[in-house]
């Protein structure tokens, strides 16, 4: 489980998250949605130590990660994937998915890569091709591979649909969707989609202007037609 | 015939020394993405040590290792001091710092070693060997360089391509946030790939050094073409800084020696054009970027 309390963050003088508070439950989505600049992506970043939190905490189980270095993060379980995909285009398919699973023993390696080569068979026809050769959609595919190879028990995804095709979308939110009832993987999801992301969520939480405006279960979010317009524009 | 094949011979020899510098320039390009134009008075400056314990009576190999440790000594020094405090800014102000490094390093050696040329020694013959009755243009030293040069490409090639720890330099390297977000000590591997690099530019000093007169301006030439054999090789693989070494060295073996010596810069300058008109990024670059 993952809980934020009293969490705000900025860059320079500019105070982007304002006492952020939250809890992620275990083995569930939970969506975080909201506008262009509204503090979505500086929210995963603030989660794994990559823009230090100002005040507040951030707790994943028993650690505080506001004390945690970046690096430790994958020992930990938790494994994010940034915005704009984060394939490393200079490095095979295969070098890029040993790279997510540095952290696990060596013998468990062969084991994890068949997982995702089955969850991904794509991958497994392209593994000695070099990343920059792959589309958008199977760019995602291998960075939500890379992520899995470390047996995360929490993936923070930031815009997994950003300039993909509808068909894609599904695609991959359905391996999620998959990935959390099978495995009881814990999933943040940051998504401008929020029509796609309501459909595999279980909780909802809409940021505005770098605050907590609705933390509400996804189902009641999508029903509810005035929360709906008022802060996801649809 | 016999001038043929001392002329290919002689090429070979001298491109594994361009090679061997290459090699440096290639390390450290490929785990820090930052070409390092301080390599050769760094180089130097190892190989200075080397020369005073050789001259203080020590033996060559102890000379040879002790010249390798400072390399990564300095090396690491060097990433720490200099250049870890502009990382993260704009990529060119990392290569100024190290074109003002060159000019820093090769002051300070005129002062602390002298500017007179000094011999320094070879570890192997420097006489052409005999085959038969004829001396051909290969000397033990030479045999020596061959050798060395492609054990630290072999090393290279398995470092970067088979260990977790090439791997994780390179993923340094190219995308240090999505590297630190999978667990990489993204600072240690900069360290790391610079003291490498200062290692393997530590070997090219001496290898190049060696059974000849040094100065703290020796290293200046062999810059030019080892930085043109990287660059001919892709500046980014390791074979290719050796096959660019080698086709250099060969090349102009033959022009200097049918040719005539004094276009030897001209034909270096003339197959730089040459090659990277019809491959821009080198002969062993990867293909470019698909957009998407």
């Amino acid at each position: 489980m993952l809980t934020l309390s009293g969490v705000s963050a900025s860059y320079g003088a500019v105070r982007a998250l304002h006492d952020v508070g939250f809890t992620a439950p275990e083995g569930k989505v939970t969506a975080v949605l909201g506008a262009n600049g509204a503090g979505k992506t500086t929210l995963l970043r603030t989660i794994s130590g990559l823009v230090r939190a100002d005040s507040g905490s951030v707790r994943f189980g028993d650690r505080e990660l506001t004390r945690t270095s970046t690096e430790r993060l994958p020992g930990l379980g938790l494994a994010h994937v940034p915005e704009g995909r984060g394939v490393i285009t200079e490095l095979t398919v295969e070098e890029n998915l040993r790279l997510g699973g540095l952290g696990r023993d060596n013998r468990v390696r062969p084991e994890r890569l068949d997982r995702v080569f089955s969850l991904f068979p794509m991958l497994e026809e392209r593994r000695g091709a070099t990343a920059h050769v792959l589309s958008g959609g199977e760019r995602q595919m291998l960075v939500i591979g890379r992520a899995l190879m470390a047996s995360p028990a929490l993936l923070l995804l930031d815009e997994p649909s950003l300039g993909l095709a509808p068909r894609v979308v599904a695609q991959i939110f359905d391996l999620l969707g998959g990935l959390v009832a099978d495995d009881g993987l814990t999933v943040v999801l940051v998504e401008q989609n929020a029509r796609s992301a309501l459909s595999i969520a279980h909780r909802a939480v809409v940021l505005s202007l770098g605050r907590v405006v609705v933390d509400e279960p996804a189902d009641v979010l999508a029903r509810d037609d005035q929360l709906r317009h008022a802060y996801l524009g649809f | 015939m016999q001038q043929f094949v001392n002329t290919l011979l002689g090429g070979i020899t001298l491109g594994m020394v361009y090679a061997a510098f290459a090699l440096a320039l290639v390390l450290i390009w490929r785990s820090t993405r930052v070409v390092n134009f301080a390599q050769a008075p760094m180089a130097m400056v190892t190989t200075f040590i080397a020369l005073e314990l050789i001259e203080h009576g020590q033996s060559y190999w102890l000379a040879f290792v002790v010249a390798l440790v400072s390399g990564a000594v300095l090396g690491a020094v060097v990433e720490r001091v200099v250049v870890r405090p502009v990382e993260g800014g704009p990529e060119l102000n990392a290569v100024i710092l190290t074109l003002g490094l060159f000019i820093v390093l090769h002051a300070a050696a005129e002062v602390v070693f002298g500017n007179r040329y000094r011999s320094f020694p070879a570890a192997f013959g420097i006489r052409g060997m005999k085959v038969g009755d004829t001396t051909i243009a290969l000397t033990g030293f030479g045999i020596f360089t061959i050798l060395a040069v492609l054990a630290v490409m072999a090393l290279l090639v398995l470092l970067f391509r088979f260990t977790d720890l090439g791997l994780k330099m390179r993923a340094a390297a190219f995308n240090q946030e999505v590297a630190r977000l999978l667990g990489v000590r993204v600072g240690r591997l900069l360290t790391l790939g610079w003291a490498l690099a200062a290692v393997v530019g530590s070997l090219s000093g001496l290898l190049i050094a060696g059974g000849s007169l040094v100065s703290p301006s020796y290293m200046d030439t062999v810059v030019v073409y080892g930085f043109v054999a990287a660059v001919l090789g892709g500046l980014d693989s390791p074979v290719g800084a050796v096959v660019g070494g080698l086709s250099l060295g060969i090349a102009l073996s033959f022009v200097s020696g049918y040719v005539g010596s004094q276009l030897v810069a001209l034909a270096a300058l003339a197959i730089l054009m040459a090659v990277l008109f019809l491959r821009p990024d080198g002969l062993f670059a990867p293909a470019r970027e698909r957009r998407v």
